[in-house]
């Protein structure tokens, strides 16, 4: 069976989520080869993770060049991989950084590029949400090996466990691929909270919040459900909550389980960042907001009793 | 500093968009065409990088003839000139046809930087920095939410967003920068840029006159297709209930039935 190359998406060497859905998507398609890139020492992290979700083989290839320069390093040492290994398709995550590396890789093979997929048949046709998700399109790569940019909580991950063969791949990155260097890393906000793309419940704070002191009330019931705290463009607009978290058009676009805006007329801007969700759930005082006209429950009401009263709610019947 | 930044005309955010029933291209006759509001904090910050270390802006698009009122907008925020690309054979191209021609009539400019934005809002692919720091074979120094230039060391220096900071990333000149919203503040142009901007050299470049092969661009060139387009399946309101001081009582009540909690 042909390979499919899956790049690991992963924090330090600990895999994340969408890792386990790319290899259980990567199994409907063909042979799953996982690709870890990161730091010295880091891939043992990952080791077990990757055979747990059935990778058939491992490409390692560890090296201080890879995490220390953005864009060019990654996707060499992958362009070169799918040169050596003519793969029916490349997947990766749909993370800032990695569908940079998408879109290198692509150029560099001169294959075709597909952006956003929510699915991929087994002959290849993905299907993605344009234009905000108003529109469903299918589409397929018709030069060089397709690389596809998946969504996270597109797939179920499904474990599958595996003994893969490991492949250690030599690196020799190029100088012109070390051209932008990481000097430091700078932690602003550790919340201990899901990623935001990653998440299966996701709670989000905008207008009606009033003050960035409100969106307290917006942590703590995400921190009850477990769920990432997002904010509409208004919210971070207003610099109430970082821009990292921002939902919508400019900002992430997210499709977990359930959503529930806070305080967010649902204007297009934002709509279109979490139309997709399955269930959303909307809280705010304007009865004529747009988000009731798509919110599959909605409470018309201060969000400042509600909110608060939600939270111990769903407090009560965990405890109970 | 010579700095080229590119920008792109698309629907605007809050017409309705759609697909070009014939060709499955995005339908820029039926709606009303804006600058990519994104772009507009890459004018804005190529303006200021010049205003602080002197030198040209010139802004760079490819799109229909109707793109040139993009062009004006950039210039009469203060851009000095502009280069527009356009050709019919240039419609249809993806993310990758469009970046290896911009990167061509912009590596005829000898830019020291490029500045683009980190995502146009009808395609929003986020990729076009990349692509471009990828075919011109410079730094990517993309998702830049503080862009310092230090034209002695001939080094820019950007914060590069992450999930819960950012990266300080160097490069060395030449550079492409892409920038995100909140970089700055874009400005609105002013009576007088309006007025100058009607004088400012604007060069039409077909895509023979850049060099292009005919193969490699527009739908011909294409690496990807679409093979079938239907609106998506529309959401419904469901309950909407008002609050009687047991609202988010209610609420948990709906999440506990629908097993989400």
């Amino acid at each position: 069976m042909a390979e499919v190359l899956v790049l690991v998406e992963h924090a330090d060497g600990e895999p994340k989520k969408v890792t386990a859905e790319l290899l259980t998507l990567a199994r409907t398609l063909g042979e799953p080869s996982a690709v870890f890139l990161g730091a010295p020492g880091t891939y043992a992290k990952a080791k077990e993770y990757l055979a747990q979700y059935g990778a058939a083989k491992v490409y390692v290839a560890e090296s201080d060049d890879i995490a220390s320069y953005i864009g060019g390093p990654v996707a060499e040492v992958l362009a070169k991989l799918v040169a050596e290994a003519s793969p029916v398709a490349v997947l990766v995550a749909a993370t800032a950084d990695s569908r940079e590396v998408a879109a290198r890789v692509a150029a560099k093979t001169e294959s075709g590029l597909i952006w956003d997929a929510t699915a991929l048949s087994a002959d290849l046709v993905a299907t993605q949400g344009i234009f905000g998700g108003s529109t469903i399109v299918t589409s397929k790569v018709t030069k060089g090996v397709p690389v596809v940019v998946v969504r996270p909580n597109s797939t179920a991950p499904e474990a599958a466990p595996s003994t893969p063969a490991e492949q250690t791949v030599d690196v020799a990155i190029s100088d012109a691929a070390k051209g932008a260097k990481i000097v430091d890393r700078v932690v602003e906000a550790k919340s201990g909270r899901p990623d935001l793309t990653e998440a299966q419940v996701v709670v989000s704070g905008g207008r009606g919040l009033g003050a960035a002191e409100h969106f307290t009330l917006v942590e703590k019931l995400a921190d009850t459900l477990g769920a990432a705290v997002g904010a509409s463009r208004a919210a971070t607009d207003a610099g109430w909550y970082p821009h990292q978290n921002q939902v919508g058009q400019t900002g992430k676009t997210v499709s977990p389980q359930l959503y529930i805006a806070v305080g967010i007329s649902g204007a297009i801007q934002h709509r279109a960042g979490m139309q997709t969700s399955k269930t959303i759930v909307a809280v705010n005082k304007d009865p004529e907001a747009p988000i009731f006209e798509f919110a599959d429950y909605g409470l018309v009401g201060d969000l400042f009793n509600v909110v608060p009263q939600l939270t111990e709610a769903i407090e009560k019947r965990k405890a109970g | 500093m010579n700095i080229v930044v590119t920008v792109k005309q698309v629907p605007d955010t809050w017409a309705e968009k759609k697909l070009d029933a014939a060709d499955k291209t995005v339908d820029r006759k039926s709606v009303d065409n804006v600058m990519n509001e994104m772009d507009e904090y890459g004018v804005e910050e190529a303006l200021k990088i010049k205003e602080a270390h002197g030198g040209e802006v010139t802004v760079v698009t490819m799109g229909p003839a109707k793109a040139v009122e993009t062009i004006r907008k950039a210039l009469s925020m203060g851009a000095d000139k502009a280069v527009h690309l356009t050709d019919d054979s240039l419609h249809g191209s993806d993310a990758l046809a469009t970046s290896a021609a911009l990167a061509k009539v912009i590596s005829t400019l000898s830019p020291d930087i490029v500045i683009t934005s980190s995502e146009a809002s009808d395609a929003r692919g986020g990729v076009i920095g990349a692509l471009l720091a990828e075919r011109l074979g410079l730094p990517q120094l993309t998702q830049a939410r503080k862009v310092t230039v230090d034209p002695g060391a001939s080094k820019v220096t950007i914060e590069r967003l992450a999930d819960n900071g950012y990266a300080l990333v160097e490069a060395s000149l030449p550079v492409v920068v892409g920038v995100v919203e909140k970089i700055n503040q874009p400005r609105y142009p002013s009576f007088k840029g309006i007025m100058a901007a009607k004088k400012k050299p604007l060069t039409t470049l077909s895509a023979a006159d850049a060099g292009l092969d005919g193969a490699a661009v527009g739908l011909a060139g294409a690496a990807s297709a679409v093979v079938t387009s239907e609106p998506a399946p529309p959401r419904s309101s469901g309950t909407i209930v008002k609050d009687e001081g047991d609202g988010g009582t209610k609420v948990a009540e709906f999440l506990a039935a629908q097993k989400l909690i």
